[in-house]
């Protein structure tokens, strides 16, 4: 792969964020409506078809902290009265907030017009967009997902998850925004954002060679962003998305792997699968001490957060408000144990894993609530031997390198002893 | 203490300190086909589990009681301490005779230790129940109506004694009856508190999670008279709410601290679910609708729900207090509590508004010393008979 190449696909996604924070900032002279929403449970397609911009509180946190701001603001919150023991995710868009509301790229960011609380998956969004209602007294929508308990989206939840799109939340953007709800427009936005999850489950997929092309969870998280948060849909997700394609196959068809913060990792020592968000404090750092060591991350759930294209669903432009409700409902974390067990196992077998590793994080309950009994279950289905490391998302404290290292190494040498075993 | 209320105070101690569930397995044992149901925190609804033939069994975890041996190879230490001990009485085989659980939506961890009983028990009925987040009827009565019948199919299944008209009114009945008879325990102690230490009403409350429906009717209202007849002398104490432990619960020994230091507790959160619906439910129309409705009309504001009104969400401390007539706000949340943890900045800060004095502090349900929480509680207790409170 050339570098040239490389660069196109990055170049894309800077370029497009940088413009999308750009018109966030002039939002306030430009009229442009802000909604502000999450990631999983996202419904940008619906947002920007009403004319207006999303900001997604998470990615603003986790951009916060690769750029090592993310400890101060959750100092800020933290003095404010927040516990230590919540989501630092919360704190640091909290102590952002009171630091000026400056964003990611260095601009300011501006007020919801709207708080649409897609209630997918994690509790605490309830309280994180009770909290920021609190600090900007706008319109707040409450979007009740029920959670996949029994493996499954309903037929009853489906209709009740519509129901509050049609009934409560439709009338609400249109109310915000001025403009009438263009079903044609969001259909066409739909089809979009099919042929961007075809593309982006073809670059994850392609892990499934030997050597894989790609980094399916540091490399990924970078695949995702635009997919999980304002693009979905538009003709500048789609172009990122064809391009990254290309990319990636070209890599594939050469025969080359990933380029890590160790250089191209063409000679794969470990194919890992992994479950649980990364930690962002030392993103470069906790990839390196994986690919210092050889190993790529062929599969993960994270990349999941945002909708699990890989398993089938597309947005559909034939039904689009259900296909919406389907999409919140499918998002990685609003899935049932046994369902994430059975995806980490079908992971480990169909990509081809030596091992899988789970990262817990301290922040988030939604994730990491049970992880010890997937670990359990996933090695009893599979086999393969399971690891557990924990850090956090955003709050550096409780990320210590020499620990992690120290695990991450015994495990390596476990895959080794294996492998050494299974020769003999 | 006369020992007629002393004897109802040492059943209600046994039933609620027993992580056996002697009085559940006795009623099972009476007739072979008996069958029960667990839930956790903090709401779920006892009456379609008793008009289904079930026992209903409130698993609140073990408290100080039950050693923890194997739970803590389930959770993170950053994870509240309730699941670990919940795991360990199932793993230990306290509730297999537990037929059916039911996990409700009070939050992430509740939420997946569904999943890790469905992965653990798979001969266990689990069922997740996803209460409603949307109040309004138009949205959302038909999903929760729907899963309230089928729950209600679900667990006829196992009993083999499907709930029919007469069992729906009877259940129903019962329930009201036990809710009537907490809100008159709690009426009580707010007008005289001194006629109710907390520890006592706790107990009840606690047996009342463990036992028949019937039995816990029959030793309330025997207590309630029990209490009638003997009238403390009133003292001179702070009158505080505590609020935030509706799930972990916190040591008995906490909340006798609290009230050792110079506090009267007039109201809390404590076993929420057992008053969560403020009045009774209609015998009239269809059982199902009437539970229904019931929840979205009467719920009561609680972390674990969302406050559509920001306005309401600033006020409820102050609402609260005033209901109680109370003077402060201890702020008593579990460790690592998502719901209790993130709810508490914004409660505290309508609090403050309105000048309402608090503390908060944490706890785990098997924290043993409570030297600091006298510390504080005592303090404060000073505080607000010296300066007054929030009224
Ligand atoms: S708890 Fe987890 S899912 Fe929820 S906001 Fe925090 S990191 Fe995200
Ligand atoms: S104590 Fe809090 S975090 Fe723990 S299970 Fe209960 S509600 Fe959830």
């Amino acid at each position: 792969m050339s570098v040239e190449t490389k660069d196109r696909s990055m170049l894309l996604q800077k370029e497009m964020i940088a413009e999308h924070y750009r018109r966030l900032e002039q939002a306030p002279e430009t009229g442009e409506p802000v909604v502000y929403t999450f990631v999983p449970g996202n419904l940008t397609e619906l947002i920007r078809s009403f004319g207006a911009l999303p900001v997604l509180p998470e990615i603003n946190a986790l951009q916060s902290a690769m750029r090592g701001k993310s400890q101060a603001y959750i100092a800020a919150a933290e003095r404010s009265g927040h516990s230590e023991d919540v989501c630092s995710y919360v704190k640091c868009d909290l102590g952002m907030l009171r630091s000026g509301n400056v964003g990611p790229t260095g601009t300011r960011l501006p007020k919801p017009d709207l708080l649409l609380l897609s209630y997918t998956g994690c509790f605490t969004f309830m309280k994180w967009f009770e909290l920021l209602r609190e600090e900007y007294g706008c319109p707040t929508v409450f979007l009740h997902v029920p959670y996949q308990a029994d493996g499954r989206e309903t037929p009853e939840q489906r209709a009740y998850v519509t129901r509050q799109i049609r009934e409560d939340l439709l009338p609400a953007l249109e109310k915000v925004t001025g403009r009438r709800y263009d079903e044609d427009r969001l259909r066409e936005s739909l089809a979009t954002s099919a042929s961007s999850e075809d593309d982006l489950v073809a670059v994850l997929e392609s892990a499934r060679r030997t050597p894989s092309p790609i980094d399916a969870y540091f490399g990924a998280v970078y695949y995702v962003g635009p997919i999980f948060s304002a693009f979905r849909g538009t003709e500048e997700g789609a172009r990122y998305y064809a391009a990254l394609r290309s990319e990636v196959e070209e890599r594939a068809s050469r025969g080359l792997g990933p380029l890590t913060p160790s250089g191209p990792l063409d000679s794969q020592k470990y194919r890992l699968v992994v479950e649980g968000p990364p930690n962002w404090t030392h993103f470069r750092d906790f990839w390196r001490m994986f690919s210092d060591e050889g190993a790529v991350v062929v599969a993960s759930t994270y990349t999941k957060v945002g909708g699990t294209y890989d398993t089938g669903f597309r947005h559909d432009p034939g039904d689009p408000l259900g296909t919406l409700a389907d999409y919140c409902s499918g998002c990685y974390t609003n899935l049932s144990l046994p369902a994430r067990v059975e995806m980490l196992a079908r992971y480990v077998r169909e990509y081809s894993a030596d091992g899988f590793l789970i990262h817990s994080v301290k922040s988030c309950n939604s994730f990491s609530a049970g992880q010890l009994t997937i670990l359990r279950e996933v090695e009893r289905r599979t086999g393969a031997p399971g690891a557990f490391i924990e850090s956090d998302l955003v709050d550096a404290r409780y990320f210590s390198p020499a620990n992690l290292k120290t695990r991450l190494e015994s495990y390596f040498q476990m895959i080794d002893a294996r492998r050494a075993g299974a020769r003999a | 203490m006369s020992s007629r209320r002393a004897a109802l105070v040492d059943w209600a101690r046994a039933a609620a300190e027993d992580f056996e569930f002697a009085a559940a397995r006795e009623w099972i044992g009476e007739r072979p086909a008996r069958k029960a149901a667990g839930y956790l925190p903090v709401y779920a609804p006892r009456e379609v589990i008793r008009a289904s033939g079930l026992l209903p069994v409130g698993v609140h975890g073990a408290g100080e009681q039950v050693e923890i041996i194997r739970g803590d190879a389930f959770y993170q230490s950053y994870i509240c301490h309730l699941p670990r001990s919940v795991i360990e009485l199932a793993q230990s085989g306290r509730l297999s005779f537990l037929s059916a659980m039911l996990f409700p939506s009070t939050c992430d961890v509740i939420r997946n230790l569904s999943g890790v009983w469905q992965l653990l028990y798979p001969d266990v009925y689990v069922r997740y129940l996803d209460l409603p987040q949307i109040f309004d009827p138009r949205l959302s009565l038909e999903f929760w109506a729907g899963e309230i019948r089928r729950l209600a199919a679900d667990l006829g299944a196992i009993s083999e004694a499907p709930a029919t008209d007469a069992t729906w009114r009877e259940a129903i009945t019962l329930q009201n009856r036990a809710r009537a008879l907490i809100r008159e325990l709690y009426e009580t102690r707010r007008d005289s508190p001194e006629r109710i230490p907390t520890e006592e009403l706790y107990l009840l409350l606690r047996a009342g999670e463990v036992v028949p429906v019937e039995t816990f009717i029959e030793k309330m209202e025997e207590y309630l008279a029990a209490t009638e007849d003997e009238p403390g002398p009133p003292r001179d104490r702070a009158r505080v709410i505590v609020v935030g432990a509706f799930c972990e619960q916190p040591p008995l020994g906490l909340v006798k601290t609290i009230e050792r230091a110079g506090c009267s507790i007039v109201d809390d959160d404590f076993l929420l679910g057992n008053r969560l619906l403020g009045e009774d439910v209609t015998l009239d129309g269809d059982p199902v609708l009437a539970l229904a409705h019931a929840f979205l009309r009467n719920a009561r504001a609680t972390s674990t729900f969302y406050e559509p009104d920001p306005a309401a969400k600033r006020e409820l401390m102050r609402r609260r207090l005033e209901a109680a007539r109370a003077d402060g706000i201890v702020f008593a949340s579990a460790s690592f509590c998502d719901p209790a943890l993130l709810d508490r900045p914004m409660l505290r800060a309508g609090a403050e508004a309105a000048g309402i004095p608090c503390i908060a502090f944490q706890y785990a349900e098997n924290t043993g010393q409570f030297q600091q929480f006298r510390e504080q509680a005592g303090t404060f207790a000073d505080s607000i008979k010296l300066w007054g409170g929030g009224q």
